[in-house]
């Protein structure tokens, strides 16, 4: 008894003095990714604290639906971790104006990331960056490419040849041509609108004009991809208008469909589930030769925690996290979540690698509703949810559309009045 | 002998002391604290006090009274499908259960109720599942009859979705007012139906002028529960149509655009002092409702003494 009491001791004092001598910082990493968990501890965390000996990391993500709820709460009451894993946009910055996340605009590494990249955890006049960019999903369209070999087709480059392509998949009747449906709402605005959407805005140009205040989403640039949702209603599924994502994505998966109008994030989901051959096509363009514009969309950021007891550490960690070794890392682990740095990236998945071509030949923007124009009641990417869904099937013109989203958004955001 | 210079009887409060404590805590607190939140708004300096302002924002500004009054429109069409067929259904099944000589009474009996102890989740997605034009049962069990061409996505269409969704609230539910209606037959003496026959009243007509007189009371009381429940109710459109009750809002109901309101959703932020206002409207329905029927129709409708 005594004797397991001394070694407990000894044990003890040992476990202590070690502690001491090293006088290890370590840093507690908030996040709502505990998919990536495995991912952290295995790969990204032995990575960093290999060449950083001194500094431990601790990764300790909570529930996506929670993660929100769960961190202000913390950060109230002053328990939250050094390392504060951003949302873009509306969420991050009301914390980086409550001062609990510090101004990282002088970290070396920023300059490693574009004025696009950096929009998502910057004030709104851009002056500010609190956040390092980490990744990004773009939109496209994946293609089934055993059928598309069977039918002799080609991807499309042009609209034109986009519904060419859907006339003779849809003439053919083996496949039905595009797996999408209207039920779940926010494929239609996601996938859909904000997938095509940016050939027409012209990208970053129509964006910033449409906060500026000086285009209208009347503005045909804004109404025309409605126009072309309108024609998709033809080219889906028996039913579509009660048919839900995971059904679209069964469909796409089991191969009964051809064509699925996705986001990137789908790609390590498709891999393990397809026996088929996947490509993927980029939104076609309107004319051949066009520039072609995408939705590259910052989705998640790292950031400090104003009140961290290690902010050397914490800027350390960061500047790591900005560099192209974590890039390549996070991007071959997690294939379909692109890294916003713009040091050339080599990725090995070929569906993520042809998303991830396109950024050397097409112009990046982001989805349209995200920064400062959702901030009002009714909000504007909600609406646009309903839009979308309501101009597919059919039951309002894009015009119509176009106009009541107009009113909507004329209707608390000054610039639009 | 001793008399008790008080006669104040202690132990009732002692005895009331736990329930009402808990419920005030868990019930009256929160729903005083709710209907004083909605008079007040965010301010640059946090929480400021605004009076009716959040009231007049959500009856006056027409982005906000439009979804107000959809909601409430919905949630009127909502009860009135479960008054039009839950109701009868469930005093159908019960007049039928009760009948002497029915064989298999208490299998049929557990079989009908148990829905109503499954999880919304459960309901919502089962149904979703039988009801989808891609891997559904619904559209080939319609098409083993001939009746293909009468299958539509109804979940997915705005005319159809609300009233779909009432009916399989209804499936749900309906074993509820049938064992409440049960339990109102079986107290019914069998002297009264035996000296009714005596009368030359039996079968049907013993139904509806000897027994349907004596469960009015109960069927009163179903209804107002039916009320309640309804305009409570958020937990199946949620589940089946998400918060934004599509197709276009044609499902929404005042508990989902609470739900939105309150919590917000994807880039909508939650704003909880417009959701306490909408809380406060709900309730006065909900009040104006009950107030009614006990006032109006409940002291109206006729007891007898079994």
């Amino acid at each position: 008894m005594t004797n397991r009491k001394f070694l407990a001791a000894l044990l003890g004092s040992t476990l202590l003095a070690t502690a001491a001598s090293a006088q290890d910082v370590t840093l507690t990493i908030e996040s709502w990714r505990n998919d990536d968990l495995s991912i952290w501890q295995d790969q990204i965390i032995p990575a960093f604290e290999a060449e950083h000996p001194g500094i431990k990391l601790n990764f300790t993500p909570s529930a996506p639906a929670e993660y929100n709820a769960v961190l202000n709460s913390k950060l109230d009451a002053g328990s939250a971790g050094d390392i504060i894993t951003c949302r873009p946009f509306d969420a991050s910055l009301a914390l980086y104006e409550g001062g609990k996340l510090a101004d990282l605009s002088d970290l070396d590494g920023m300059s490693n990331f574009s004025d696009v990249a950096k929009s998502g955890w910057s004030t709104d006049d851009g002056s500010v960056t609190y956040c390092v960019p980490m990744a990004s999903v773009i939109h496209g369209f994946i293609y089934n490419k055993d059928a598309f070999a069977e039918l002799g087709l080609e991807p499309p480059e042009t609209v034109d040849d986009f519904f060419a392509v859907l006339d003779a998949i849809k003439q053919d009747g083996t496949y039905i041509p595009m797996a999408m449906g209207t039920n779940d709402q926010w494929e239609a605005a996601t996938m859909g609108y904000q997938n095509i959407g940016p050939n027409y805005w012209k990208g970053e140009e129509g964006r910033k004009a449409l906060i500026a205040g000086d285009a209208r989403l009347t503005d045909p640039e804004w109404t025309a991809p409605y126009a072309q949702l309108a024609r998709w209603g033809d080219y889906l599924g028996d039913g579509f208008e009660a048919q839900t994502y995971p059904d679209s994505q069964n469909l796409f998966t089991l191969g009964r469909a051809a064509i699925f109008p996705a986001g990137s994030w789908e790609v390590s989901g498709f891999n393990n589930l397809v026996d088929f051959e996947m490509g993927a096509f980029p939104p076609p363009v309107q004319n051949e030769g066009d520039t072609c514009y995408i939705s590259d969309h910052t989705d998640i950021g790292i950031g400090m925690n104003a009140a961290t007891d290690h902010p050397e550490a914490a800027r350390t960690f960061l500047d790591w996290v900005a560099s192209e070794e974590f890039a390549t890392l996070y991007a071959n682990a997690l294939p379909g979540f692109f890294p916003l740095s713009e040091a050339p990236v080599q990725i090995d998945d070929p569906l993520a690698q042809e998303f991830a071509s396109w950024r050397q030949d097409c112009e990046s923007t982001i989805r349209s509703t995200y920064q400062i124009l959702s901030r009002g009641t009714p909000n504007l990417e909600n609406e646009t949810w309903n839009a979308s869904a309501q101009v597919i099937k059919g039951e309002e013109t894009p015009e119509d559309a176009g106009a009541r989203l107009q009113e909507g958004l004329a209707s608390w955001y000054q610039p639009q009045q | 002998m001793h008399k008790p210079r008080s006669r104040r009887r202690w132990h009732i409060a002692v005895f009331l002391a736990p329930a009402v404590l808990v419920y005030s805590a868990v019930m009256i607190l929160p729903l005083f604290d709710t209907l004083r939140l909605s008079l007040f708004t965010e301010g640059p300096e946090g929480r400021v006090f605004a009076g009716l302002a959040n009231f007049r924002t959500l009856f006056g500004d027409p982005n906000w009274s439009r979804q107000f009054w959809n909601a409430l429109a919905n949630n009127f069409w909502f009860f009135l499908i479960h008054m039009a067929v839950q109701n009868p259904i469930g005093i159908a099944l019960a007049a039928i259960l009760s009948a002497p000589g029915l064989r298999l009474a208490g299998f049929y009996r557990s079989a009908i109720f148990i829905p109503t102890i499954l999880s919304f989740v459960i309901v919502g997605f089962a149904w979703k599942l039988i009801l989808s034009p891609i891997w559904g049962i619904a559209p080939s069990m319609l098409d083993a009859v001939g009746l293909k061409s009468w299958f539509a996505p109804w979940l997915g269409r705005e005319e159809t979705a609300l009233t779909t969704l009432a009916l399989i609230s209804v499936w749900q539910f309906v074993g509820i007012p049938m064992m409440l209606i049960y339990a109102a037959l079986l107290s019914i003496p069998d002297e009264i139906l035996e000296a009714a026959e005596c009368d030359g009243v039996t079968g049907w007509s013993a139904f509806w002028k000897i027994k349907l007189p004596l469960i009015l009371p109960s069927i009163g009381i179903i209804s107002i529960l039916t009320f309640v429940a309804n305009f409570n109710a958020f937990d199946l459109i949620y589940a089946a149509q998400g918060a934004l009750a599509g197709p276009n809002f044609s499902s929404d109901i005042l508990g989902t655009f609470l739900y939105r309101t309150f919590f917000g959703f994807q880039l909508q932020l939650g704003d909880p002092y417009m959701g306490s206002a909408i809380a406060s409207a709900m309730f006065a329905v909900i009040l104006v409702g009950v107030c009614i029927y006990l006032f109006g129709i409940q002291t109206r409708i006729r007891r007898y003494q079994l």
